[in-house]
């Protein structure tokens, strides 16, 4: 009789808790995160495109991501503050400037260092994110900036949700990139090029491919990527010198995820971290809503490194 | 003292050893050749335990070591050398060889001692202290040989040590092979160069496709119409068999 | 004979620099460099030794920082006997990071990105939770004497600094001299071979995280006590796992002397660069970063190497003026 009643009470217990879950699992909460974990994860997306196109290629990790991107963020900004270019139209300006920049980088600083060893490229790409920040840090000071725009502030109504313009922008613009990303990699010569490159370094050279500047090309491209993404980005963020911290765990989480060297899963996973990341922010707070990106990182790496999409390991 | 019975081992849809089983008596130096891709090396790997054989069996001295990590089985006496050579690039020949000797030894000074004399019977003590990355692929093989010598091991699995080697060469190392199964070190090598091969191997083993198509002493496998066929086609054997005739006749 | 004459002056110079060192700051600048040659040589043992580069060692730093701190202001515990809880805390780190992730099998970048994360996770679990006195931080309460491991003079973390630089040394040539060295360096040159020839991988690497750790933990603790404050910025964060792996880098990887050259560059270097660009936030790790770009593509191999080449290059030159 009196195990019946404590079966009963603990049964009782249980369902009441389980009640008090799922009300929070309310559609009406739920829903605008995910939706505005899915907008971000499109720039997620697009940041980690880059990285995973440079990996693809060069078969490197790009430490300096974040903070080139957080370069990036600052072009656009100065651009608005200084000649009022309008962060979307300033693609037309940073992101050719960033190819060059990349490709500069690539041929002269990190190329060079290699010396064959993995760990070599690490530390150079390491110290020269290092330098970026830190200059940013002394030129720029540690505050943080945004930008005022006309559309900042508009919201547009989804009917699930109330998403940002800036964000609705950013979901879309991404994806037109990527999809021109794609096209260019699978349809155009230099794109052949590229993925001889990254299937087959030798044989690519064997047939006169000029193996360093399509080396250079895509470190270029990826870091072109960023400054897209930056102009895409600022109007919906903020930047400051450590704002590239940030970034780089998680583009390295979505690349990670997605599996090294994929459009697909780039994008993907892109997704999966902005609705993670969201819904992390709804369950646990800001601050401690972030770890959940590391531990996924570290989840992934340790049982499926080769992420979602395969690719090398 | 090495038993490998029907091993299997796929890779995805490509099956590169077949129920592949072999034997190799205490104190023998046992060949295992067969044309390029034959799967003699992924035989050796899952004998040694780098690979996990999908079925099959490897006991080593009675005990079933299928299942051992590489270094365990290393310690039990059955050593590999590699078909392109490992060598520790960054360390000097004599650190490279003294590691091996660090699998019975934990003196340094002992470990080193023995690092010398191992490279005295092969003939490598002017390079003791050059660095292993700038060896010629020659000297690789060597140290690779001395290195696995160096571990003292009761079973040593070389698998093409003679690869680019010269003909003197060549019949350095056999001389060097023999000599340490004469110290009591069973051997079981995989060889192309012929003349190693039928000089040193008191049996032999044939592989084709991941198969053993043959078996036994060296100068009675080469004749086997079965093993001609596996390293010149199809037909061959009949052919070269009436090339013969018509020579004799 | 020389050499013994030479470790002798030095050791003995050592030894009375409090007294020869007038000024407080040059004092203060010394027990910088010792500490971070004592931590560059922790992070030698798992990355110049064992071929294992991690970017995340401000985790093992931070791990014995808080560890020690805590156990001192909320239990009492003398910060003494804090330090050997800050090496468990930090082998006991290092014992998790390493076996998950060489359990799993993780090399070269995939490594360093990984340490990269769990000292990212310490840092935000540092910000949130309550008893590490979350973002503000922690001071240590100032109660001057030495069996507290305060000291009124700099000349008390000095001794201290230099006990913990002479036992890595000690450390880097047990390193040098034993199986375990040598088994390592197998390792960090070609795993596979190195399995081949009996060698426990897994183990062996294992071990060298936790030696590693444990060592940085101590750095940690002591760096707690010298300032009496830490947040998790500063135990967690990027700057001090930079400035440690930057010490071996410049010095020489996987060798005895290289992180005590390193550290005594990169100290001076950065004094050097403060005095011309002024004390401005940022561009000492500007000058860092630099550093490290600089070094990796011209000297891979750090001082100690290109000392080493210089030498080989003399050598060359002897014999060609002999023949």
């Amino acid at each position: 009789m009196e195990s019946c009643a404590k079966t009963a009470a603990g049964l009782g217990y249980r369902l009441a808790t389980i009640g008090v879950i799922t009300s929070m699992f309310d559609l009406a909460i739920i829903l605008p995160a995910i939706v505005n974990g899915l907008t971000f994860g499109a720039i997620y997306a697009l940041v980690a495109l880059g990285l995973t196109l440079i990996y693809g290629v060069l078969h490197i990790i790009n430490f300096a991501h974040g903070s080139l991107l957080m370069l990036a963020l600052y072009g656009v900004f100065f651009l608005n503050r200084i000649w009022g270019i309008d962060p979307y139209l300033a693609i037309v300006v940073l992101a050719p400037a960033f190819f060059a920049l990349g490709y500069v980088l690539q041929w002269s600083i990190i190329g060079r260092a290699g010396h064959g060893k993995d760990q070599n490229v690490l530390l150079v790409t390491l110290g020269v994110s290092i330098v970026i920040e830190n200059l940013a840090l002394y030129f720029f000071s540690a505050d943080t900036r945004a930008v005022d725009t006309a559309y900042t502030f508009v919201m547009v109504d989804l009917g699930v949700a109330l998403v940002p313009l800036p964000r609705l922008i950013a979901f879309v613009a991404s994806l037109v990139v990527a999809l021109g990303l794609w096209v260019v990699i699978q349809h155009s010569d230099l794109g052949r090029a590229i993925r001889a490159v990254a299937k087959e370094r030798q044989g690519a050279q064997l047939v006169g491919i000029d193996v360093d500047h399509i080396f250079a090309m895509s470190f270029g491209i990826g870091t072109a990527c960023l400054g897209a993404a930056a102009c895409l980005l600022l109007p919906t963020f903020y930047v400051s010198p450590t704002v590239g911290h940030v970034f780089v765990l998680v583009a390295f989480t979505v690349v990670v995820l997605g599996g090294m060297g994929s459009f697909p899963g780039a994008l993907l996973g892109g997704f999966i971290i902005g609705v993670t990341e969201s819904l992390g922010g709804l369950f646990l707070g800001e601050s401690l809503g972030q770890i959940g990106i590391s531990l996924i990182f570290i989840a992934v790496l340790l049982f499926r490194p080769t992420g979602l999409f395969g690719g090398r390991a | 003292m090495l038993e490998a019975i029907r091993i299997t081992k796929r890779f995805g849809g490509l099956v590169a050893v077949a129920e592949a089983s072999l034997h190799v008596p205490e104190g023998r130096i046992v060949a295992l050749i067969g044309p390029n891709g034959a799967g003699k090396t992924t035989l050796f790997a899952t004998i040694a335990g780098f690979l996990a054989p999908d079925t099959g069996e490897v006991r080593f001295l009675g005990e079933n070591v299928t299942s051992l990590a590489p270094e365990a089985i290393c310690r039990r006496g059955l050593v590999r050398t590699f078909q392109i050579a490992q060598p520790f690039g960054g360390l000097s020949v004599r650190e490279n060889i003294a590691i091996g000797a660090h699998a019975r030894i934990a003196d340094r000074r002992q470990a080193l001692a023995l690092a010398e004399q191992v490279a005295a019977e092969l003939a490598m003590t002017v390079l003791l202290d050059q660095t292993a990355a700038a060896l010629t692929v020659a000297g690789r093989k060597r140290l690779e040989l001395a290195r696995a010598l160096a571990t003292r091991p009761k079973l040593l699995l070389l698998d093409e040590v003679m690869a680019g080697l010269n003909p003197s060469e060549v019949d350095d190392i056999v001389a060097v092979v023999r000599r340490v199964r004469d110290r009591g070190v069973t051997v079981l090598l995989i060889e192309h160069v012929m003349q190693a091969v039928m000089s040193l191997a008191e049996h032999v083993y044939v592989l084709n496709q991941g198969r053993m198509i043959a078996e036994g002493p060296p100068l009675h496998v080469a004749r086997l119409p079965q093993v001609v066929e596996a390293y010149l086609g199809h037909g061959a054997a009949v052919r070269l068999g009436a090339q013969a005739v018509e020579i004799a006749t | 004979m020389l050499r013994a004459a030479v470790t002798g002056a030095v050791m003995a110079a050592a030894l009375a620099a409090p007294f020869l060192i007038a000024s407080d700051f040059w004092l203060g600048f010394l027990i910088t460099v010792l500490l971070f040659a004592y931590m560059g040589m922790a992070w030698n043992v798992l990355g110049g030794y064992a071929g294992q580069f991690s970017f995340g060692h401000a985790v093992f730093f931070g791990a014995g920082a808080y560890t020690s701190s805590i156990l001192h202001v909320t239990f009492g515990l003398n910060p003494w006997i804090g330090l050997a809880f800050a090496a468990l805390a930090g082998g006991g780190v290092g014992a998790l990071i390493g076996f998950l992730s060489f359990r799993f099998g993780l090399r070269g970048s995939y490594f360093a990105l990984i340490t990269l994360a769990f000292a990212e996770v310490f840092r935000i679990l540092a910000n949130w939770v309550e008893f590490t006195g979350g973002g503000v931080g922690l001071y240590i309460p100032l109660k001057v004497h030495p069996a507290n491991l305060q000291f009124g003079t700099k000349a008390g973390y000095y001794y201290v600094a230099l006990a913990l630089t002479l036992a890595s040394l000690a450390i880097a040539a047990w390193l040098e001299r034993s199986r375990f060295g040598a088994w390592l360096k197998a390792i960090r040159e070609n795993e596979d071979a190195a399995r081949a020839l009996g060698i426990d991988a897994f183990v062996c690497k294992l071990k060298a995280i936790m030696l590693s750790g444990a060592m940085t933990g101590v750095g940690g603790a002591f760096y707690a006590q010298y300032y009496l404050y830490i947040d998790p910025g500063i135990a967690f964060g990027p700057a001090v796992s930079v400035e440690i792996l930057l010490v071996p880098i410049i010095g020489g990887l996987g060798t005895a002397l290289g992180p005590l050259l390193g550290s005594a560059v990169l100290q001076g270097a950065g004094e050097l660069a403060r005095r011309v660009m002024g004390d401005v936030p940022g561009l000492n790790l500007v000058f860092y970063g630099l550093l490290l770009v600089v070094m990796v593509r011209f000297l891979p191999d750090g001082l100690i190497g290109l000392a080493a080449r210089l030498r080989t290059l003399r050598r060359r030159a002897k014999v060609l003026a002999d023949a």
